[in-house]
């Protein structure tokens, strides 16, 4: 199984990632090897089996509808690239 | 000081014999001359460390406190700690400075650690041998041209080095047991949900477990206990209360059933590890176990279920580094918004979680999803199965925890798959939820090698017992690296 550029390029723009040219070829030939490794998954006969999405058995739980959390955004936007007026700033995109 | 166990340091600082300060800079020292050549730590919280030091005297001096109260440890730089950078090995969080702590480092503190510093991990915790750091590779104190194992790696060495008494790791889909395994250290991932993921990190939330790199089972029965329990801040945290593990460990011995899966002992297991594990069964054997052979039908396909799984969650996850609301940041302008975050996220993430995130891309995009994550997800049933089947029989599954000791840096850093392959006998106890440890069970080339014991879900007295009964029969845990003894 082979990824071409235009594969990883539809990949990368699902995932908002970036793969400079230089590290195109690299990151195309070693996602082959492990969509190859994976391939070994289509082997397995599943029939009948239920998908397993979390180990444990359980329920979520429920709470008592109250507050439990203040307003701690001061603290939180310190580690913010740029805020003004508590709020988060991108920087100016042409659109 | 640093020869001692925290069992061991308990007691002298109870008895104050020796107090938190001495003990937290002799360790301080030890990291400082040590750490330059090993690179296990991160950030080193010197200031932080000897107000906790002192803090724990004047408990301790009042005749209060527990068991960890002065001892000195070490936490992975996965775990959020307040006021104190938490960078995941990555550069996307280099600048981030954790506003909160996780619950694992606020229950440690609250019970009077001292937290020496943040180590060494690879990056977002993807990979197995540290070298997908940002920070640069942790080296194994056995041989510094050996990887220390990962994603803990940083974690194994500084206990290891004897540069803390204790550490935290994370587990996902073998990151504790194969560094322990690697670096001669007692590594123990317990089950999926007995430790709060709360400020841990997330890479798979599915499989993601905090627990412990210590030297003895007994050291991590004490941290194990402060780190488990119910968790208000994680609904996955299980509600169960925690047993007494400690008490556990001097229970005394009954006639258990080891089952030991044949397929554990493939053409990829080297002969030298393969005689090591045995020679650990015949310990178990005259402590009157009995051991059977088992097969587990679907572990062949474990690494491919986690190369899915995994980096489906993790893609999914670390959706959250778009360079607004903490992280890394590109600078100059963008086109739009898309090429925003495509450059921060490119220019954040290394190659490594790149990969891992375009592959969960992959796996989850129309027209791959039933082939890939589906079938991955009825073949993790199927593996899990396998396990409740076998421990219908079994009371603990044994087996090798890597294929061979700890491997050259840069070996297989340019072979993804390879490195992948390494985590062949760990990931199956992580697909299942399985508690699973790590104990050193001999040498080969003066490499350390490491035993794995798997128990049933919530089973840690046991598997905790029974690596404690195996390291008062043997001393491969008591092995100190070259050079690191004084």
């Amino acid at each position: 199984m082979s990824l071409n550029r235009e594969d990883v390029e539809k990949l990368c723009l699902l995932a908002r990632l970036e793969v400079t040219p230089e590290e195109m070829t690299d990151v195309a030939s070693k996602l082959s090897d492990i969509v190859t490794l994976v391939n070994q998954l289509q082997t397995a006969d599943t029939t009948g089996a239920v998908p397993m999405a979390h180990p444990l058995d359980i329920v979520q739980r429920l709470r008592e509808d109250k507050v439990t959390e203040s307003d701690r955004h001061e603290r939180y936007q310190q580690n913010a690239p740029m805020v003004e007026k508590d709020l988060y700033l991108v920087p100016k995109v042409i659109e | 000081m640093h020869e001692a166990t925290i069992a061991q340091l308990a007691q002298e600082l109870k008895s104050r014999k020796v107090s938190s300060q001495e003990l937290t800079e002799h360790f301080l020292k030890r990291i400082s001359h040590l750490d330059e050549d090993l690179n296990a730590f991160i950030t080193i919280t010197q200031n932080d460390a000897l107000a906790q030091a002192k803090a724990a005297d004047v408990r301790l001096a009042s005749g209060e406190g527990t068991p960890l109260t002065g001892i000195p440890i070490a936490h992975k730089d996965i775990f959020c700690t307040k006021g104190v950078k938490t960078s995941c090995g990555s550069r996307m969080l280099d600048n981030f400075i954790s506003p909160y702590d996780a619950t694992v480092v606020a229950r440690l503190k609250k019970a009077g650690a001292v937290m020496l510093g943040k180590t060494n991990m690879d990056e977002f915790a993807m990979g197995s041998s540290n070298e997908t750091s940002f920070y640069g590779p942790a080296h194994n104190p056995w041989d510094r041209d050996k990887v220390p194992g990962g994603s803990s790696g940083g974690s194994a060495a500084a206990v290891a080095a004897r540069m803390a008494c204790g550490a935290t790791g994370t587990d996902t889909g073998g990151s504790i047991r194969q560094p322990a395994a690697f670096s001669g250290v007692t590594g123990v991932k317990p089950t999926y949900g007995r430790v709060s993921r709360y400020g841990m990190v997330a890479f798979a939330s599915s499989l993601d477990q905090a627990g412990t790199l210590t030297r003895t089972a007994e050291d991590a029965a004490l941290m194990l206990q402060i780190m488990s329990g119910p968790d208000e801040q994680d609904s996955t945290a299980l509600p169960n209360l925690v047993p007494d593990f400690c008490k556990a460990l001097k229970d005394s011995w009954e006639n258990i059933t080891i089952g030991v899966p044949d397929n554990f002992f493939d053409k990829g297991l080297d002969s030298n590890n393969a005689q090591l594990i045995r020679d650990a069964l015949s310990v178990f054997e005259k402590l009157g176990a009995t051991i059977k052979e088992i097969h587990l039908e679907n572990t062949h396909l474990s690494v491919p279920v986690y190369y899915v799984v995994a980096p489906a969650e993790a893609s999914s996850n670390l959706s959250r580094f778009d360079g607004i609301r903490y992280g890394y940041r590109a600078e100059g302008e963008s086109g739009d918004l898309a090429e925003f975050y495509m450059r921060t996220r490119g220019e954040g993430f290394g190659a490594e979680v790149k990969r891992r995130i375009l592959t969960g891309t992959y796996v989850l995009s129309a027209g791959y999803y039933d082939a890939y994550y589906l079938q991955a997800q009825k073949i993790r049933q199927l593996i899990s199965q396998d396990f409740s089947r076998a421990f219908e029989d079994v009371d603990l599954i044994a087996g090798p925890t890597a294929p061979t000791p700890a491997f050259s840096m840069g070996q297989k850093i340019d072979d993804p798959v390879q490195m992948y392959l390494n985590d062949i006998y760990t990931i199956g106890a992580s697909l299942a939820g399985l508690p699973a440890l790590s104990t050193p069970c001999g040498l080969v080339n003066n490499l350390p090698v490491g035993l794995q014991l798997i128990g049933p879900h919530l089973s840690e007295e046991r598997l905790l017992k029974a690596a404690h009964y195996f390291q008062q029969e043997t001393d491969w845990h008591a092995l100190v690296p070259p050079g690191y003894m004084e």
